[in-house]
């Protein structure tokens, strides 16, 4: 993500004290430690420009869910609310605020785009990432059946509900397989690692790829 | 608290035919419906969602103006209302109304609040035979099972399934062809219209000002209910109330799309109040039972109120990744998929049905279809947030909650959460370039992780982590 922000001009700095937005307790019920991680990610970001985040999932949590979080604390909530709009899911950012869409990306190869829940359904994020893809040379998108259904991630719930979670991913998987593609696309990790986790478990060739990756392609 | 049933749900997620019909079926319902909500074919879409919206939430903030409105209506159309707190309530005031007609024989239109309350075996237990009419309700009935679905009660079933069970219950040949099963239904119910002493339905819509009730089917059967015996009873939830007629058309237009993709269900009937002089059609008795049952509880927590504006469309259940590969057999009441998640430890009690707000990935699909636009996810959150309060209080879940405060500490020391990365680098699996890997060290293969690579593989770490890369990136300028 780096690579490609730099290569359309943007000066990146990773403040190397961030770590979490604190979204794993939070969806689990324990507020209270949420609260806490995201207290500290609104000090390591404090003043920041523009918050580029490779995750529809984190930047959701951050823009959407805070207000929830700081609901009784004013001053916190105060700063959440000022933080949020400068917080960017990576294809919006490109798109939306720089208004890029070619970044000068070859990948040679057919890919699927997955929508991940939180980047199509909380933060609206549908067409960015397709024309990313569109602008990529060498690259052919094919879209899926079920690109906007859930990959069965859910955090906690992957472990909570294990066999549920598996039996999601594997009709997801079955939906990719039918596009003939070699990569599925994302703009979120964790989806990603379901997906490929259960891809590798039954044994199959096709790769996951954050859209950062592709674009970071020459 | 009631166990997840782990066991339940590994035999559905097994029976490939069954997955294959509750698939087939809520992805019909899914294509139906955004056919008909399309912006080309229903423009006003959005606004009509909202407006909906708008009028639940004013009904509900008036709700105890609008209930004596309904009432007073009611009684001055010649009906009566019947006021019950609990389930119970409504079975004793019907086990009591039965005894007094002497009544032997039920017909009753599809209602979801009378399986709130099971009523029909309640009154088994009095030898009143109650039967459904509702196509999908009397398969469920002949078959004794509770409705899988909200609207689509026997979605589950597939028709060589129905042939057999009518074989089997009604003595007929063998028959697989829908139209024809339904014109066996058809005249066994026939039968029991007729003869029927009391007929129950549900309702759909309460209308404030006028005591009407609103009732939306597809098969006739609820006209037949409500006009044949001598009684009529209405047992509704006392949130179906909308504040007058003029509400209906929103809701109208939304209710059937939303459900089964049609513009408009096949029959829309106002009832109110019994037959008058000079009609030719109609019960000489009408009651209304609004049915409280854990609603009114709802009513003071502001945040999740709105979980009464639902219609009962089914939508979100179609849209539900979790309902489609559980089916509805598996939620511990009447209301299955996510409105039943959220509902159901509302109204029955969260601790007892503490792992319901927790059977979703919180993707959001529920909400984006609901008509009204209850924000499912959201309450999902909440009733996790409450849960873990509960159980704090109780003392359990201990090891969870340590780990999250673990986690917490961690996430809070930036230093200490790259030493701890380096170290987890070199005790699990590490290669250059990312391999997934099934088999990691057995003290490291437990809870979570465990249930984790009971699905899929786990990546191993890469050598280099990323601050690693970044700073060198950074000195080489």
């Amino acid at each position: 993500m780096a690579e490609v922000l730099e290569r359309i001009g943007c000066v990146v700095d990773f403040p190397e004290k961030q770590t979490c937005c604190g979204q794993p307790a939070f969806n689990t019920g324990y507020w209270d430690e949420a609260r806490e991680v995201a207290c500290h990610f609104l000090d390591v970001f404090r003043g920041a420009e523009c918050i580029v985040v490779p995750s529809g999932s984190c930047a959701a949590m951050v823009k959407l869910h805070f207000d929830e979080l700081f609901a009784k604390d004013a001053r916190r909530l105060d700063e959440a609310r000022k933080l949020a709009p400068k917080v960017w899911e990576f294809s919006q950012f490109l798109v939306e605020v720089v208004g890029v869409e070619d970044v000068g990306a070859r990948y040679e190869g057919v890919v699927t785009y997955h929508d991940s829940c939180h980047a199509l359904r909380s933060l609206k994020i549908h067409d960015a990432p397709r024309r990313l893809l569109s602008h990529v040379r060498g690259l052919t998108l094919r879209e899926m059946d079920s690109a906007g259904e859930c990959c069965g991630f859910g955090g906690t719930f992957s472990v909570k509900f294990p066999e549920l979670s598996g039996a999601i991913t594997r009709t997801k998987i079955e939906s990719i397989l039918r596009t003939g593609a070699d990569a599925v696309v994302s703009v979120d990790a964790s989806c990603l690692m379901q997906i490929q986790g259960a891809l590798s478990r039954a044994g199959l060739a096709v790769r996951t790829m954050h859209l950062a990756e592709v674009l970071a392609c020459r | 608290m009631r166990e997840i049933p782990v066991e339940q749900f590994r035999r559905t997620l097994e029976h490939e035919a069954l997955q294959a019909a509750i698939y087939t079926a809520t992805g019909r319902l899914m294509k139906e419906r955004a056919r008909v909500v399309a912006p080309e074919v229903l423009p006003d879409f959005e606004e009509l969602r909202d407006q909906a919206r708008q009028i639940k939430r004013h009904t509900l903030d008036n709700l105890d103006y609008y209930l004596e409105q309904f009432e007073n209506a009611v009684v001055k159309r010649g009906g009566k209302v019947v006021w019950c707190k609990t389930g119970k309530e409504v079975v004793n005031f019907l086990q009591e109304l039965a005894a007094s007609k002497h009544a032997r024989l039920i017909v009753k239109s599809k209602s979801m609040t009378t399986e709130e309350v099971s009523l029909n075996e309640q009154l088994a237990h009095q030898h009143v035979e109650v039967v459904e009419t509702d196509l999908g309700e009397y398969i469920l009935q002949l078959a004794g099972e509770r409705p899988y679905h909200i609207v689509a009660p026997a979605l589950h079933k597939t028709r060589y399934e129905v042939g057999e069970l009518f074989r089997d219950k009604l003595g007929v040949e063998k028959e697989t062809v829908p139209e024809k099963q339904t014109a066996i239904a058809r005249r066994a119910l026939r039968e029991k219209f007729l003869a029927a002493d009391i007929g129950i339905t549900g309702a759909n819509f309460l209308v404030a000002d006028s005591g009407a009730v609103v009732l939306v089917t597809n098969e006739g059967n609820g006209r037949l209910t409500t006009t044949v015996p001598k009684v009529h009873v209405v047992v509704a939830g006392l949130e179906k109330l909308i504040p007058r007629a003029q509400a209906l058309p929103v809701f109208l237009k939304l209710l059937g799309r939303s459900a089964t993709g049609q513009p408009l269900t096949v029959y829309t009937s106002f009832l109110a109040g019994p037959r008058r002089e000079g009609e030719i059609d109609g019960p000489e008795e009408f009651y209304v039972v609004l049915l409280d049952n854990g609603r009114t509880r709802l009513l003071e927590d502001g945040n999740k109120r709105e979980s009464l504006y639902c219609i009962r469309c089914g939508a979100c259940l179609n849209h539900c990744p979790v309902y489609r590969k559980i089916g509805g057999h598996n939620y511990p009441w009447v209301y299955s998929g996510p409105i039943g998640k959220i509902i159901t430890p509302q109204f029955l009690g969260l601790a007892e049905n503490a792992w319901l707000p927790f059977a979703s990935s919180l993707c959001g699909a529920c909400a984006e279809v609901c008509p009204v636009k209850i924000d499912i996810p959201t309450i999902l959150l909440e009733l996790r947030k409450e849960e873990q309060t509960l159980a704090l209080r109780q003392g359990k879940g201990r090891a969870e909650r340590l780990m999250f405060r673990l986690w917490a500490w961690v996430m809070k020391r930036p230093a200490l959460y790259e030493v701890l990365g380096s170290i987890a680098a070199s005790v699990l699996p590490c290669k250059e370039g990312q391999v997934w890997v099934r088999d990691i060290p057995a003290m490291l293969n437990r809870g979570p992780v465990n249930a984790w690579l009971s699905q899929r593989d786990f990546p191993t770490l890469p050598k280099a982590s990323f601050r690693q890369i970044w700073r060198k990136r950074v000195a080489k300028g």
